[in-house]
């Protein structure tokens, strides 16, 4: 349950926190979460990680897919040095997730105990 | 043990977020460019993008609709003037920003702000050129013409308006993969934009290559190699016309044979400058309603010019009370460029006439501050240009100005090259004060061919040939432009920099501007060849190309009944003209006893060639291969010794001279002791050119299409921004003068019937977002000849189908 509204809520401050300040915000988001909801430290990166992942993956397919990849594929060309949008998407949504990740483990050990007392 | 983890976890998410929101340690700072809320993510346009809006502006005098058809082309209309330049700045601002500003920055000697130190060189070529010298001289002309300046501070405000409403994420994409953000436009980027036109069509000299061919050759080569006069022109105004006695006769200064003329002495060291490509192929011309189906006059331009994309072009229609101008503008400057309106149309092609010239200046010391000059030493005034330089610290030149003009070249820069310790200072039309812009304001307002000819008289640098058709049935041509009345030969090479007798002596007055107006073969016509027969009392420099404009005279001229079809298939002829000379004397010289099987087959195919330069065909490669090799034969043995940077004879030149005499000098090798012949070299290179053709069809490039290999370039040279290997017809001595990177980059079709049929295409797209379903949509139809047709849209139309979205401007 924790590890859920962990995922979702990071997911959400993330989204808002990008709204107005740099995409770096995500990182605070995801440690202020990770602070505030106990989790077990192994929980508390993967909670960062599939949050951002699923967040950065779903934002980039949605706007790639109304945009029916015109950029994807340029840009993948550009960055990945191959044609393939999704692999685009998947590199995005993994940067995402290793910065979340990292930070939500950070918030997690700035806790004395990793379980709720 | 905690502690450590979240000392490590936390350097790990710090670090993490550093690298990837810098250049520090990988190439590009990942996490901000690929952050789907501020990243490039966000330059993926929607298909489905809605472009509508309401906006409101407090520079607005009044109201302004925006009707965007399904091209994404905007149909402007507004209820004040300044308010439809507000708008068009608006509109440039928002689908074209990057590329206005680049090429701004690329014009004022700035690129180094922005991609650092490698683009230093250019931009110092570039300021020392004059270029923003030269903007500023015409800002302050275009600045003392009150309508010119209104429209210029409304355009201005409208670009500035979007510029402000952009956010991080609203960046066009290249600003985020270079990581700058935009400046502010003033009017001074509008001048320095028409002053990148101006370097882009009046580079039309070689003095230094031709130096250094006269010091090399004697006179008599010389003379061979370069003609002033070539027997197969058609000049734009026809042979047998009367030109008035001159009013500027320049006088040749007193030992310019010894001093300037000099043939066959030492050979100096020159510098190579940075030239636009001297590419041609720019066509216009007008028929009168007597030669047309419907009665009406047609009017065609199709200006050829580097293609890029975003395009240099912007199409769009202007509507205010007064006029309706439609047409392709210049994201950079108001107004439209080449279009029409209710009354008329107009177009233009490149008069390519020499109008910069460079004289050797003796400095007194390294100071530069007295320069020799009619037996004294006089005084430059100098100018000290600072560069930032991006990662760099500031860099700061001095540049001395004479009185020709800024010294390009000397000590502290000689482009790529050593100067052998010399100065040479420019002297460029293009520096003096001009309004350039009124000329397009009063065309777009042209209701008949008095307001033409007040228009054009605005035209300085770079001369053109302007075309003009208007519905009462007149039609014109004016070679129009600024330009230096010559002695012959003066400004051919690098002049002495020390005596006034070679300074320009006077301009070719307005009223000697050789033209057309109605003229009794029923149409005008011209293809950036020599405007006039030797007859003009001026002497114009010597290289024009000649074939595509004999080839359209002699099509316009049998032409009856025309349609508008009839003018997009000459728009798009392939035949290359100068092939349907040189071939036969090719066939005529190569002995087919010589040849082995292999080599006869190509041999036939040349033979049965119908001189079409078609995608789908392999003899244009194997013509232009065989040609060049040809050229190649007969000059380099001739060249072998000759300064690197020597002019090249012309393209027609060899092809006249055999036509003339099949013995021409040069074809002897002179490292041999066998003379020769026109068939030795002939044969020798036809073997080559089918020995290389044979290669090239084993790795599939030999058809013509393939091996031209046409694209249209991103203007950071991006191939995944970029259109690559279209496939496609026509040859720099067609109608269609495609090459690989250079062609039509506007074709236009105008019927001026009481309502206006008129078509029109580009290669691009309206929108220059990568990212756009817009950036790129035309390429493939005008990869295929296909024409669009151009909606002079009314009012009354709004509610028409093809309208999809609108955007309406209001005061606040």
């Amino acid at each position: 349950m924790k590890f859920f509204s962990s995922v979702l809520l990071m997911a959400l401050l993330s989204f808002s926190a990008c709204l107005f300040m740099p995409w770096w915000s995500i990182a605070i988001a995801c440690f202020i979460v990770s602070l505030i909801i106990p989790q077990k430290r192994g929980w508390a990166f993967l909670s960062g990680f599939i949050s951002l992942f699923m967040l950065w993956f779903s934002l980039c397919f949605w706007i790639s897919k109304n945009n029916n990849h015109i950029l994807a594929h340029k840009i993948s060309l550009l960055i990945l040095k191959v044609d393939h949008p999704i692999a685009l998407i998947l590199f995005t949504a993994f940067i995402g997730a290793l910065v979340g990740g990292f930070a939500s483990l950070t918030g997690s050990l700035m806790r004395k105990s990793s379980v709720a007392n | 043990m905690r502690f450590i983890f979240l000392f490590l976890s936390a350097t790990i998410t710090v670090a993490l977020c550093f690298v990837l929101d810098t250049k520090v340690v990988i190439p590009a700072p990942l996490g901000r460019l690929l952050s789907p809320q501020e990243g490039v993510w966000q330059n993926a346009e929607s298909v489905h993008e809605d472009y509508s809006a309401d906006l409101h502006f407090g520079n607005l005098q009044g109201k302004v609709d925006v009707y965007f058809d399904d091209r994404l082309v905007p149909h402007v209309f507004a209820e004040k003037e300044n308010d439809a330049y507000f708008v068009q700045g608006f509109l440039h601002a928002k689908f074209r920003l990057w590329q206005m500003e680049l090429q701004v920055l690329s014009a004022s000697g700035r690129a180094s702000e922005v991609v650092g130190e490698i683009a230093l060189s250019h931009d110092r070529e570039f300021r020392r050129l004059g270029m923003v010298y030269a903007a500023e001289n015409s800002l302050k002309e275009m600045e003392k013409d009150d309508s010119i300046k209104s429209a210029c501070d409304a355009y201005t405000s409208g670009v500035n308006a979007y510029i402000s409403t952009l956010t991080k994420s609203d960046l066009p994409l290249e600003y985020k993969l270079l990581g700058y953000v935009p400046e502010k436009w003033n009017n001074l980027k509008t001048a320095l934009f028409l002053k990148y036109m101006s370097f882009d069509l009046s580079g039309h000299e070689n003095d230094f290559e031709m130096t250094n061919a006269k010091n090399y050759f004697t006179k008599a080569d010389f003379d061979q190699l370069f003609p002033i006069f070539q027997d197969s022109l058609d000049p734009i105004i026809p042979k047998g016309t009367v030109f008035a006695y001159p009013k500027v006769i320049p006088v040749v200064p007193a030992f310019a044979d010894s001093i300037y003329s000099n043939f066959l002495h030492q050979t100096t060291e020159a510098a190579e400058i940075v030239k636009p490509d001297p590419s041609n192929g720019s066509n216009n011309w007008a028929i009168a309603s007597s030669k047309t189906r419907n009665g009406a006059p047609i009017l065609c331009s199709d200006p050829h010019l580097g293609l890029n994309l975003p395009s240099l072009w912007y199409e769009m229609q202007i509507s205010v009370p007064g006029y309706n101008a439609y047409g392709v503008s210049f994201p950079g400057s108001p107004n439209i460029i080449i279009g029409y309106n209710d009354s008329c149309s107009f177009g233009f092609t490149n008069g390519g006439r020499d109008v910069r010239d460079y004289y050797e200046v003796k400095f007194k010391d390294e100071t530069k501050s007295e320069y020799w000059f009619d037996s004294s030493w006089v005084k430059t005034t100098r100018r000290v240009e600072k560069y930032k330089i991006a990662g760099k610290p500031d860099f700061f030149d001095t540049v001395a100005y004479t009185i020709f003009g800024p010294v390009m070249y000397d000590h502290s820069f000689g482009g790529k090259y050593s100067l052998g310790g010399k100065n040479y200072a420019v002297k460029w039309t293009a520096h003096e004060s001009s309004n350039e812009l009124r000329l397009f304001y009063l065309l777009n307002r042209a209701k008949n061919y008095a307001d033409y000819l007040v228009a054009t008289k605005n035209l300085k640098t770079p001369g053109q040939n302007c075309v003009f058709a208007c519905k009462n049935g007149d039609i014109a041509m004016r070679t129009q432009g600024y330009f230096p009345a010559k002695w012959k030969g003066q400004g051919d090479f690098v002049m002495p920099g020390y005596d006034s007798a070679y300074l320009w002596q006077g301009m070719i007055p307005e009223d000697e501007t050789p033209f057309e107006f109605n003229p009794f073969r029923a149409f005008v016509s011209s293809a950036n060849q020599r405007p006039v027969d030797s007859t003009y009392p001026y002497y114009l420099g010597r290289e024009y190309p000649l074939a595509r404009g004999a080839f359209l005279n002699k099509s316009l001229a049998t032409m009856q009944d025309v349609t508008v079809q009839n003018m997009m298939d000459l728009q798009l002829s392939t035949v290359d003209y100068f092939a349907s000379m040189a071939v036969p004397v090719l066939l005529k010289n190569i002995n087919q006893e010589l040849l082995n099987s292999e080599e006869m087959i190509f041999y036939k195919k040349l033979q049965d060639w119908n001189y079409h330069d078609e995608a789908n065909s392999i003899v244009p490669t194997l013509y232009y291969i065989t040609w060049k090799s040809l050229t190649d034969t007969v000059f380099n043995d001739e060249y072998a010794n000759a300064p690197k940077y020597t002019q090249r004879p012309f393209e027609s030149t060899l092809l006249e001279a055999v036509l003339r005499d099949s013995s021409y000098k040069f074809i002897d090798n002179i490292t041999t002791n066998k003379k020769e012949s026109l068939q030795d070299v002939c044969i020798a290179s036809f073997k080559y050119a089918a020995s290389k053709c044979s290669k090239l069809q084993k790795d599939n490039l030999l058809l013509w299409g393939n091996y031209k290999d046409t694209k249209v370039s991103h203007l950071l040279r991006l191939p995944m921004f970029s259109k690559m290997h279209l496939f496609v017809s026509g040859g720099e001595n067609a109608i269609n003068a495609m090459k690989n990177d250079h062609g039509p980059s506007w074709r236009m079709v105008v019927s001026l019937t009481k309502n206006t049929e008129a078509y029109g295409i580009y290669p691009g797209g309206q929108s220059g977002n990568p990212g756009s379903k817009f950036y790129d949509n035309s390429i493939l139809d005008w990869a295929a000849g296909k024409y669009y047709k151009l909606w002079l849209m009314t009012q009354s139309e709004k509610q028409d189908s093809r309208i999809k979205w609108q955007m309406h401007f209001s005061t606040i």
